[in-house]
């Protein structure tokens, strides 16, 4: 029987253990839409698509394809119907190169069974010379960085030639330019009528790409929308059930004097980087990927080695040559690997909040549960952490409020001076605006902030002053007291920064 | 933006030290193949009888059945794993293989029955670390002392004579003036070598090390790929106790205690990563022979075998050494 969706799940449930992430969820879509999932974190978006990907199995529902109802038990199934899926986690093998990577799962054979490594190279360099990405295909995936890593997980999705294609927070790592690279991918698939459900945490995005959004919230379906008939207030009503105002409503931190000064920071990655940063403001590091701001970052945590430059806390020299250097001098980083850098994902909720912190608790070799519990319990409720129980492992939770724990992980250790490398990735409005909510409250603390990101409107709203890195230097810095600042000034200085 | 503004084409570096395998085997293993070179040179000069046909031949016997144990156990390790019941299942496939032939049973269907209890050793420890979260390290340490424990209990500790005269040429007959087992170890190699980077199976193995989950994520069956990686380590080992049982003309329940470190070892020299995703064949055959060599020349320098520990320990600590500092070199690169 002919149908005129593509897609259909009805009446999908799925249960972890008795945490009840997906009740009676039903969605259709047509060829050649673009459908926006959205909702808050932990709202059960990918676990859905993870049905659908044949990661995880649902308790109860269906699933048709071209109207002909389809069993998908396990990843292959999901590609023999035309699904091919990106992953909200990055999930590269990093010790294989990229071609090995690109055909993981699905390697080409020759004519004696064994795999064609020829072809398997030649198609990968197609693949990834449609979307502009210059790397070589022999090359190892160790030490790329993320957005690399996951423009190749767009482009190998893409290859696929599915009839559906899954994008979960695909822009979370990308910054403005990939991002628009992208966006004509997404269009181009649209033309060939394949589908695309795309999540994402950002709002300016769906309305840009997609047709039509479904809002989840706590596993149950809420409602479709077509884009063009709702508003941002209306979606945001909607993903956390109660009328909601304003997202970027904080007024700007004013700093006070200068509490750190760094005179011609130079490693590996970047050049004669100076800057001064004051007490209890936020300053915002803008740039494309790559322009070299997580790798300051690192450079002044102790991570990367400083080659030379000096680095002044409260007027006197420090020297910081390891990240027990840097806490020691006052300096912390939350880092932008939240898998690799930032959690310890076999452990328990507990166990990762309290890490950092753990001599505040720790009294003649026993825990002071109480201190932990109730520590615990501030920053679940700040932040709005959603979880089974703290004794959950931290790899179980959803991604975004994995990103809620590392940030909350670092600020329960109150430094003088902290570094937030993309705190908002994956994040939903809500939980943004408690974050934005909690800088605020840090720099009234007289906590000093450096804040990395690619959102330029997060940048604007957050940042004191905006300092703007272009290939390794940092090109400006603009304080709104002065100079005028829009995205696109900000974006002048990112790309041509570089050339002056 | 520099992706746009760079239409032309990447060139693919491929010079003949990458695409050719053995060139590229040459140039990855270059400091333990010298090392290897060294120590051959240094025993040439000190004593009159390493470089000596028998002694070279004898060598390469006796280097067989590590090499066996340790390919399964470079698999195992690329494959995020390790398999401790080696050594137990080699003396249990010796003694299993003496006793069918006293028996009266043909010899290819003794071997056939000790190789598929390797195989079913291997299989259980697969199960056991693919379908729960128990570590390999305690699996298969676990099977290691209740095989060896069967293995005691079923012949009393004491080994059991040949009676069939053919089943010696296996352990000590020559073809063109060539130990057998040389030969076996061969053909076992290219076959490896084939299955780990010439088919699909082998490349799963490599990403099930590297990353579970993205292997898992991209449709590769972890579970069926860790089991079958620990089922090839476990034939290999009962392969290496018939190799073993035949040149010792008897099954002795007794063998192969310890035969996990001189194959771990041998991995580890010749590059093999303990978290899994990185290694090769190709280096564990150099690892091998090192050890073979050092074991070979201390004993024909009689060296006290107390020392030998404390030389042996010393060399693959200063190996892994070596392999840290240039890792990390690459790596701030
Ligand atoms: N493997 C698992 N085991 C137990 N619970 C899980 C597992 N995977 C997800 N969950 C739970 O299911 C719920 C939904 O998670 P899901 O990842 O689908 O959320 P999401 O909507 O994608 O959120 P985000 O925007 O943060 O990515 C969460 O409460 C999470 O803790
Ligand atoms: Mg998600």
């Amino acid at each position: 029987m002919p149908s005129e969706y593509i897609l259909e799940m009805n009446n999908v449930f799925k249960s972890f253990g008795s945490n009840r992430v997906l009740d009676d969820v039903t969605i259709a879509i047509k060829p050649g839409e673009v459908r926006a999932l959205m909702g808050e974190n932990g709202a059960g978006k990918s676990t859905l698509m993870k049905i659908l990907g044949g990661i995880y199995h649902a308790d109860e529902g269906s699933i048709k394809i071209d109207g002909n109802l389809v069993r998908i038990n396990v990843v292959e199934d999901a590609r023999q119907n035309g699904i091919s899926f990106i992953h909200q986690e990055i999930s590269n093998v990093p010790s294989m190169n990229i071609a090995e990577n690109f055909f993981l799962g699905k390697e080409p054979k020759n004519k004696f069974g064994m795999i064609d490594i020829q072809r398997m190279h030649r198609e990968t360099r197609k693949a990834l010379d449609v979307m502009g990405i210059n790397l070589p295909t022999t090359r190892l995936i160790s030490g790329l960085s993320i957005a690399k890593q996951q423009m190749l997980e767009i482009a190998r999705a893409i290859n696929e030639n599915a009839k559906v294609v899954i994008m979960d927070e695909p822009t979370a790592s990308l910054a403005n330019a990939e991002v628009q690279d992208l966006f004509a991918q997404v269009k181009m698939l649209k033309e060939k009528n394949v589908a695309i459900i795309y999540i994402s945490h950002r709002m300016e995005e769906t309305f840009l790409v997609c047709d039509t959004v479904t809002v989840l919230r706590d596993g149950k379906f809420i409602g479709t929308k077509n884009t063009t008939e709702t508003t941002e207030n209306e979606l945001i009503s909607m993903m956390v059930g109660r009328k909601f105002d304003e997202i970027y409503g904080y007024d700007r931190a004013i700093g006070g004097e200068t509490i750190m000064q760094v005179n011609g920071l130079t490693s590996n990655a970047v050049t004669d980087v100076t800057f001064d940063l004051r007490k209890g403001e936020v300053l915002g590091f803008a740039g494309l990927v790559g322009a070299g701001r997580t790798e300051t970052a690192l450079a002044l945590f102790g991570i990367d080695k400083i080659h030379s430059g000096e680095i002044m806390l409260d007027g006197k020299k420090v020297i910081i040559k390891s990240p027990t250097d840097a806490i020691a001098a006052g300096i912390e980083l939350v880092p932008e690997d939240r898998k690799g850098q930032g959690l310890f994902l076999t452990h328990s909720i507990s166990t990762n909040l309290t890490f950092q912190v753990l001599p505040q608790f720790i009294h003649n070799l026993t825990i002071n549960r109480k201190k932990e519990k109730d520590l615990i319990e501030t920053y679940k409720n700040k932040l709005s952490i959603k979880m089974a129980s703290v004794n959950q492992l931290a790899g179980e939770l959803s991604g975004g409020n994995q990103q809620k724990i590392v940030i909350s992980k670092w600020l329960a250790a109150k430094p003088k001076v902290i570094i937030l490398d993309e705190p908002t990735r994956g994040i939903d409005v809500g939980a943004k605006a408690e974050i934005y909510k909690l800088m605020k409250d840090l720099t009234d603390e007289g906590v000093s902030i450096i804040m990395i990101s690619s959102e330029l409107p997060e940048i604007i709203n957050n940042s004191s002053r905006i300092a703007v890195m272009s290939e390794g230097r940092l090109v400006k810095i603009l304080d709104p007291e002065v100079d005028e600042i829009s995205q696109e000034i900000i974006m002048s200085y990112a790309v041509q920064g570089g050339n002056k | 933006m520099t992706n746009q503004s760079s239409p032309t084409p990447v060139k693919e570096k491929n010079s003949i030290w990458d695409s050719n395998p053995i060139f590229a085997w040459f140039r990855r293993n270059i400091a333990s193949i010298l090392a290897a070179l060294l120590l051959c040179v240094i025993l040439s000069f000190t004593t009159d009888t390493f470089l000596v046909s028998t002694n070279l031949l004898s060598l390469m016997r006796n280097v067989c059945v590590n090499a066996f144990i340790a390919f399964g156990i470079t698999c195992v390790l690329i494959c995020g794993g390790i398999d401790l019941s080696v050594g137990s299942v080699a003396a249990a496939a010796g003694v299993i293989t003496v006793r069918f032939a006293n028996a009266g049973l043909p010899l290819v269907f003794c071997v056939a029955i000790a190789l598929v209890f390797g195989a079913v050793v291997g299989l259980f420890n697969g199960y056991l670390v693919s379908h729960t979260t128990i570590p390999p390290f305690i699996v298969t340490l676990s099977t290691q002392i209740i095989i060896r424990g069967v293995g005691y209990v079923v012949t009393g500790g004491q080994p059991t004579q040949c009676t069939n005269e053919s089943f010696n040429l296996l352990g000590t007959g020559n073809i063109l003036g060539i130990p057998v087992p040389v030969f076996v170890v061969t053909i076992v190699l290219v076959i490896l070598f084939f299955i780990m980077n010439r088919t699909r199976f082998g490349r799963h193995v490599y990403a099930t090390g590297g990353n579970r989950e993205a292997a898992r994520f991209a449709g590769v069956n972890t579970k069926s790929v860790q089991m079958r990686v620990f089922m090839m380590s476990g034939t290999l080992a009962a392969l290496a106790g018939v190799v073993l049982a035949a040149r010792l003309y008897s099954g002795q329940p007794s063998v192969g205690e310890g035969f996990e470190r001189d194959a771990i070892a041998a991995s580890v020299l010749g590059g093999t990563s303990f978290n899994g995703g990185i290694g090769s064949l190709g280096g564990t055959v150099i690892g091998i022979f090192i050890i073979g060599i050092l074991n070979n020349g201390m004993n024909l320098l009689s060296i006290n075998s107390y020392w030998q520990f404390v030389v042996r320990g010393c060399v693959i600590l200063g190996a892994v050494y070596l392999d840290y500092i240039k890792k990390s070199r690459a790596l701030k690169k």
